[in-house]
């Protein structure tokens, strides 16, 4: 399957990853709408990590062994079998945040939508390049075979 | 601190109703213009220290700044400029010389935009660059006056033993930019790209870095006065020696490398403490005349054992023609020659913009000059400061050079906006600096993909205007001004550039 692949070296800590991954999932997926009138607003499900000069844009990696699939009591957490992709179905999800708990690499988080619910990098829903990729003005992310 | 008198150069206007406050260009600001109020949300701009680099501007993901020069109420002064009020104000403030980056901005004539190239019509057939083949092969290098040729049956084969020869697919050098005045990544970018299209990079005088020496056979390595991380190796690896006289930005001085920007490995290149400010002599101390400059052609000479081409640049200055027919006489096998609009990293503001002249002007005098004195074949001549596209390239062909330098043209193509500032070590872009938050944001595969689009592009044009004037080698074309005519200029300078006025036949 395909996967985001981090090039820390080029990262410039600007966050528009952040940006495009927040409005990619808004309701409206416009940028000044997203920001400006979508309440509660939606959630990055990229983060930017930053210690001194080094910085990267991390995301779910789907994993192959996946703790939070493991954990998920509802089975919410699943692995899209076409895609291989680890993602959730909100239908399921109950929000009891084991998935948060277990993730080794704090990638998962609530969403601030009127459910409980988990939210993660769903790799834009497999439709083409994810956003974060896309935006990124140094190609510090790419969508790589692996 | 007090209230400067200073004023703010630029005007930032940020459109509240886009802004949405995500704070990219807090992050991509070294000169800490914009700050983020947690408590209103919103994000403020300080106007006074921003440089107009735009790199908020191109990173905003909404569109909502506009940075602008800034209209000041000056009571308009055909004599004292805004600039001059500037520097006047500035050097009130702080005694010290002025100091700038990239080339001279002043309003002198352009010669390039009074050229006009000709084009083939009925008496001589055009060339269709897409069906046949156009050819931008070049060889830098000294050539033979005579080929002795021996006839083995009926093939000939050549006795004379070649001068060696620097071979370009396209007349086009990526220009001396120093590891130090530019980041690692830039200078990658450059390294690979020159792999790639089939040309060199000049290394500048800032030494080699220990990882570009594998690309040795497209590297021209500097032997400036400062003689920074200048050793057996670095002559040997490179294709070509240059020893640079001076400088189009700053011609009779020195090279100046502020202390900012030496990071450890900068120092580690050059062989100076980290932090100190590199200023090279203005002179070779050991160059105080033509003899002396064939002592150094020829001591390099024999540390590459004769086997590649030693290159010798000068800045464009009022005797240049004569200078150059030294400089050849003295041994040198390509002569660099870069005008007053010639770039740099640092350079005095006043010298930068006063001193020098055209390289269009220098051009044509020196190629007429040496031809005169029948040594043009001696030297190939290399021309640099002000290259702006493929058209400025063909011109300088046309009037006689061998191929050309471009520096600020390929820093644009790495996303340079020209906002003078190298000199700080702060460039947003990534490119002019040390600092290793700003060194990211140049990504070398970028660079070198940018920079290779950029010849590729050139290169076709390069051909359509060759193939339109019926010339179906860039060899055919050089020197011959008959494919020039001149519009807007004087006698004297039509004299000079030995170019006839448009409207004039053959």
């Amino acid at each position: 399957m395909k996967k985001i692949v981090i090039y820390e070296e080029y990262c410039i800590g600007c966050r528009l990853c952040e940006i495009s991954c927040l409005v990619k999932h808004s309701r409206s997926g416009k940028i000044i709408k997203a920001f400006k009138e979508e309440y509660p607003r939606p959630v990055s499900r990229v983060h930017v990590e930053e210690e001194g000069y080094l910085s990267f844009a991390l995301q779910c990696r789907h994993c192959v062994d996946a703790t939070c699939i493991e954990y998920c009591m509802t089975g919410a957490m699943h692995r899209d079998e076409k895609t291989g992709a680890v993602v959730c179905d909100e239908e399921k999800c109950v929000g009891c945040w084991m998935c948060i708990m277990s993730c080794p690499f704090g990638v998962i988080q609530r969403e601030k939508k009127e459910r409980r619910i988990a939210s993660k990098c769903d790799l834009c829903g497999n439709d083409g390049e994810p956003s974060c990729v896309t935006n990124c003005p140094n190609e510090a992310l790419s969508y790589e075979e692996s | 601190m007090a209230k400067s008198l200073l004023f703010p150069e630029f005007k930032i206007e940020r459109d509240s109703n886009r802004c949405i406050s995500c704070q990219v260009c807090v992050r991509q600001c070294a000169n800490d213009v914009h700050t983020y109020d947690q408590e209103d949300d919103t994000v403020t701009s300080k106007e006074e220290q921003c440089v107009g680099c735009q790199r908020c501007v191109t990173l905003c993901p909404t569109n909502a700044l506009q940075v602008d020069t800034k209209k000041t109420g000056f009571r308009p002064n055909a004599s004292w400029s805004i600039q001059h009020l500037r520097n006047l104000y500035k050097q009130s403030e702080t005694g010290g010389v002025l100091l700038t980056g990239m080339g001279c901005d002043q309003p002198y004539r352009i010669y390039w935009d009074h050229l006009l190239l000709n084009a083939s019509q009925v008496t001589n057939p055009s060339i269709d660059p897409l069906r046949e083949p156009i050819e931008l092969k070049t060889f830098l290098g000294a050539k033979e006056e005579m080929l002795d040729i021996d006839w083995n049956h009926d093939f000939p084969v050549v006795k004379t033993k070649l001068a060696p020869q620097l071979e370009l697919n396209l007349p086009i050098v990526f220009s001396a930019m120093s590891y130090g005045s530019i980041s690692y990544n830039a200078f990658r970018s450059f390294v690979e790209a020159a792999r790639e299209v089939g040309t060199y990079c000049n290394s500048g005088e800032g030494g080699l870095h220990p990882d570009f020496y594998p690309y040795g056979n497209n590297i021209i390595v500097q032997v400036a006065s400062g003689r920074f991380g200048v050793h057996r190796d670095y002559l040997q690896v490179a294709s070509a020696v240059e020893i640079k006289i001076g400088q189009g930005a700053k011609p009779g001085i020195g090279g100046h490398l502020p202390g900012e920007k030496v990071s450890s490995d900068v120092s580690r290149t050059r062989k100076i403490p980290e932090g100190s400010d590199a200023i090279s002599p203005a002179p070779h101390h050991d160059i105080y005349s033509i003899e002396d400059l064939q002592r150094l052609i020829y001591a390099i000479k024999e540390s590459i054992h004769y086997e590649k081409p030693v290159s010798v640049k000068i800045a464009a200055v009022h005797n240049v023609a004569p200078i150059a027919s030294g400089v050849i006489r003295a041994g040198a096998d390509i002569v660099a020659i870069d005008g007053i609009r010639g770039g740099t990293g640092a350079a005095p503001l006043v010298i930068r913009d006063n001193v020098g002249i055209p390289i269009e002007l220098a051009l044509a005098q020196v190629d007429e000059r040496l031809r005169q004195e029948g040594i043009r074949h001696r030297a190939s001549l290399v021309i640099a400061g002000g290259i702006r596209s493929s058209a400025d390239v063909i011109k300088a062909i046309a009037l006689g050079a061998d191929a050309v330098y471009i520096g600020t043209s390929a820093l644009v193509a790495l996303g340079c906006h020209l906002c003078q500032k190298c000199y700080t070590g702060k460039c947003n872009w990534g490119i002019a600096t040390q600092d290793p938050y700003l060194t990211k944001r140049l990504n070398p595969n970028i660079g070198k993909r940018h920079l290779v689009n950029l010849m590729r592009a050139w290169a076709f044009e390069i051909k359509e205007m060759l193939g339109g004037m019926g010339v179906n080698s860039i060899q055919s074309l050089r020197g011959n001004k008959e494919h020039l005519r001149a519009v807007g200029l004087t006698r004297e300078e039509m004299q000079i550039l030995g170019v006839k006025p448009a409207g004039e036949g053959w």
